[in-house]
């Protein structure tokens, strides 16, 4: 019923609608976006960007005394873009490493926002108020001019993704043999960071300067989870980013006192903890199954050994032993049982007595076999 | 095919690279003829990476003129080959061993336009020369090194190239590939191409290259094995690092020609033998 409920408010409530469309425009282009980030090992930069707009959009107001969305983002664009340049001349002109550069700028220019924005709140004029919505964002007050901007920049930034998917796809994996091929990585470089600073500014409004990173990160990171090629893990990353975008907004708004910024980062939290949990291959269930799979094998193979160790003592390679001497020569002696069943089952030992075990001739041949191969 | 024979593949003229105030190269005048399986050799940090990286203008050099058949890299760069070193690049990007190897392709295909199955068709082949066709739709992170070592040197056959730069190719290889490895290059060379590969095992100089040059910061010595692969040229290189040297050890053991060490400032006596 309630999901009932959800769909009709998605279709027919404007606010509803709106919000749940400009979050998912935000998912769809931070999370294909995100995956260059992530794969080159710039998770780090979208956040150093989003908290370096902030004094962007203090300046931005301070100087217009407009507070109409786009001067702010225009405002939010230029700080972002000059933070990154500022780490990217840090890093090839100091001996100073990324992530210091990052840490640095990160916390300067988000300072020196906060201060602006005090500042800002002081002044006499009652026109300032809501510009600290830019903090954790405000999705509820997108409108549908904002959705359409938000859409055509978004759409905009995918083109651009689409026409250079090789050119991208050089720079992000070997970009000294993309330059020696005649691209120009610079260039390249500085316009994938260009398209991520305007996707990151696109999504200030919504989830905010504090938590859009996490747009950027968290798709990719799932995607990544599940994909070992870049087409599926940025189609992947977009439809999470525009699952948790739209799921975030209608839970937002079936609740009373539910942000929407922070539910969508919450939304695309669990969509990464699921994956790191169960995707295949890569998914920490799958490497525990794996990991318990290889310890029974090496399990059998000691008792195995063992008992051929013991029989080795007497003419007779069949003469039995009590689990009980096969368990003093193991770490546990439950796993000895277990691992003697799962031999009499394959044919290799058997259970002569009550509680003893013999190998079996086929046994004593895998017997002798493994201990050549451990030799 | 364009015959290229008989004049300078390679140039280098007064090359200076200074990383800071260091040098890491220093007036490097180098020539190499076309058609040669040519070696660079010297002890770590000589700048012998950096050497390829400036012939390629992936590094800017301080001083100095490259030209490649006497015009500038940019002019020829159809003409080159490049295979990086293999720890250069993340084996858990995303990629397939096919889309690696099409990699080699992008420079002829220019901006936007996407590889199609005409790439495809070269990069298979490329595939099937360094033995690798089966890996084709792998992820390359389950790649052995030796198995990722020959998807670079496939990437580099696809680009077709008349001289290709190879970074320690042979890096991280088993015997057997590495055998499979040299074959390929003096097939490249008897084809008519040049190659320039970094090297890193004395041992196997005389037995796989043609042509050498000796490199510490400075140029030491460049010409053909025979000539400048000498006991004096690598004294000159390695200093006292260089221990021994069993120069022909495809021959007999007692003809090895044995190098004492000239002082006593070398830490180890192996560090830059694989012996």
């Amino acid at each position: 019923m309630l999901i009932l409920e959800l769909g009709r408010d998605l279709i027919f409530d404007y606010t509803v609608r709106t919000v749940a469309l400009g979050s998912a425009t935000l998912g769809v282009v931070s999370g294909a976006l995100g995956s260059y980030a992530v794969l080159r090992k710039q998770s780090l930069l979208g956040d150093a960007i989003s908290h370096a707009a902030l004094p962007g959009v203090a300046l931005a107001f301070l100087l217009t005394q407009e507070k109409t969305p786009l001067v702010l983002v225009i405002g939010a664009a230029i700080a972002g873009w000059v933070g990154t340049l500022l780490v990217m001349s840090i890093v090839n002109n100091t001996r100073i490493k990324e992530d210091t550069a990052l840490g640095l700028v990160l916390s300067v220019f988000f300072g020196s926002g906060l201060v602006l924005l005090t500042f800002i709140q002081k002044m006499p004029t009652a026109k300032q108020s809501g510009l600290d919505t830019f903090l954790f964002g405000h999705a509820a007050a997108l409108m549908e001019r904002d959705v359409i901007t938000m859409a055509s920049l978004g759409g905009i930034i995918l083109i651009v993704m689409q026409l250079l998917w090789k050119e991208f796809k050089l720079l992000c994996f070997d970009s000294s043999f993309g330059a020696s091929l005649g691209f120009p990585m610079r260039i390249l470089d500085v316009l994938l960071i260009t398209l991520l600073v305007v996707a990151i500014v696109l999504g200030l409004q919504t989830v905010g300067v504090v938590l859009m990173s996490a747009m950027i990160v968290a798709p990719a990171a799932a995607a990544r989870q599940w994909t070992d090629r870049l087409g599926a893990m940025v189609a992947l990353s977009a439809l999470f980013g525009a699952i948790a975008g739209v799921s975030g907004a209608l839970i937002s708004s079936s609740m009373v006192h539910m942000p929407t910024g922070p539910t969508i980062v919450l939304c695309i939290s669990a969509i990464v903890v699921v994956s790191i949990a169960i995707a295949p291959n890569r998914g920490l269930v799958w490497n525990w199954i794996r990991s318990q799979r290889e310890r029974r094998k090496l399990q059998i193979e000691v008792v195995l050994n063992d008992l051929y160790a013991l029989a080795s003592q007497h003419t007779d390679l069949q003469h039995s032993h009590s689990a009980a001497v096969l368990g003093t020569m193991s770490v546990s002696y439950s796993n000895v049982r277990i691992s003697l069943k799962e031999l009499a089952s394959r044919g290799w030992v058997e259970n002569v007595s009550s509680d003893g075990w013999a190998l079996t001739p086929e046994g004593i041949v895998q017997a002798q076999q493994i201990a050549h191969r451990g030799r | 095919m364009a015959n290229y024979s008989g004049s300078l593949a390679i140039e280098v003229e007064d090359l200076t690279v200074a990383y800071r105030e260091t040098p890491v190269l220093w007036d490097v005048d180098l020539n190499v003829p076309t058609g040669v399986l040519m070696a660079i050799v010297g002890p770590n940090g000589a700048g012998k990476t950096t050497l390829i990286k400036v012939i390629l203008r992936l590094v800017h050099p301080a001083a100095g003129r490259v030209s490649i058949y006497g015009q500038s890299y940019a002019a020829q760069r159809r003409l080159v080959g490049y295979v990086p070193q293999r720890g250069s690049v993340d084996w858990d990007f995303p990629i397939s061993v096919l889309d690696v190897v099409m990699m080699g392709r992008y420079g002829a295909l220019g901006w936007i336009r996407r590889p199609r199955s005409k790439e495809r068709t070269l990069a298979l082949e490329a595939l099937e020369k360094v033995g690798m066709e089966a890996f084709a739709a792998r992820q390359i992170s389950q790649l052995s090194g030796g198995q990722q070592q020959r998807v670079f040197l496939a990437r580099a056959l696809v680009q077709d190239a008349q001289i290709y730069f190879m970074d320690e190719p042979f890096q991280g290889v088993d015997a057997t590939t590495e055998r499979a490895i040299v074959s390929l290059l003096q097939e490249l060379r008897a084809a008519g191409k040049t190659l320039v590969v970094v090297h890193h095992d004395l041992q196997t100089v005389i037995d796989y290259f043609d042509w050498v040059t000796l490199l510490n910061v400075r140029r030491i010595a460049s010409g053909p094995v025979k000539e400048v692969f000498t006991e004096k040229n690598l004294r000159l290189t390695y200093g006292g690092r260089v221990a021994f040297l069993n120069r022909n050890m495809h021959e007999h053991d007692e003809t090895q020609t044995v190098i004492d060490r000239p002082d006593r400032e070398g830490d180890s006596p192996n560090r830059q033998m694989r012996d």
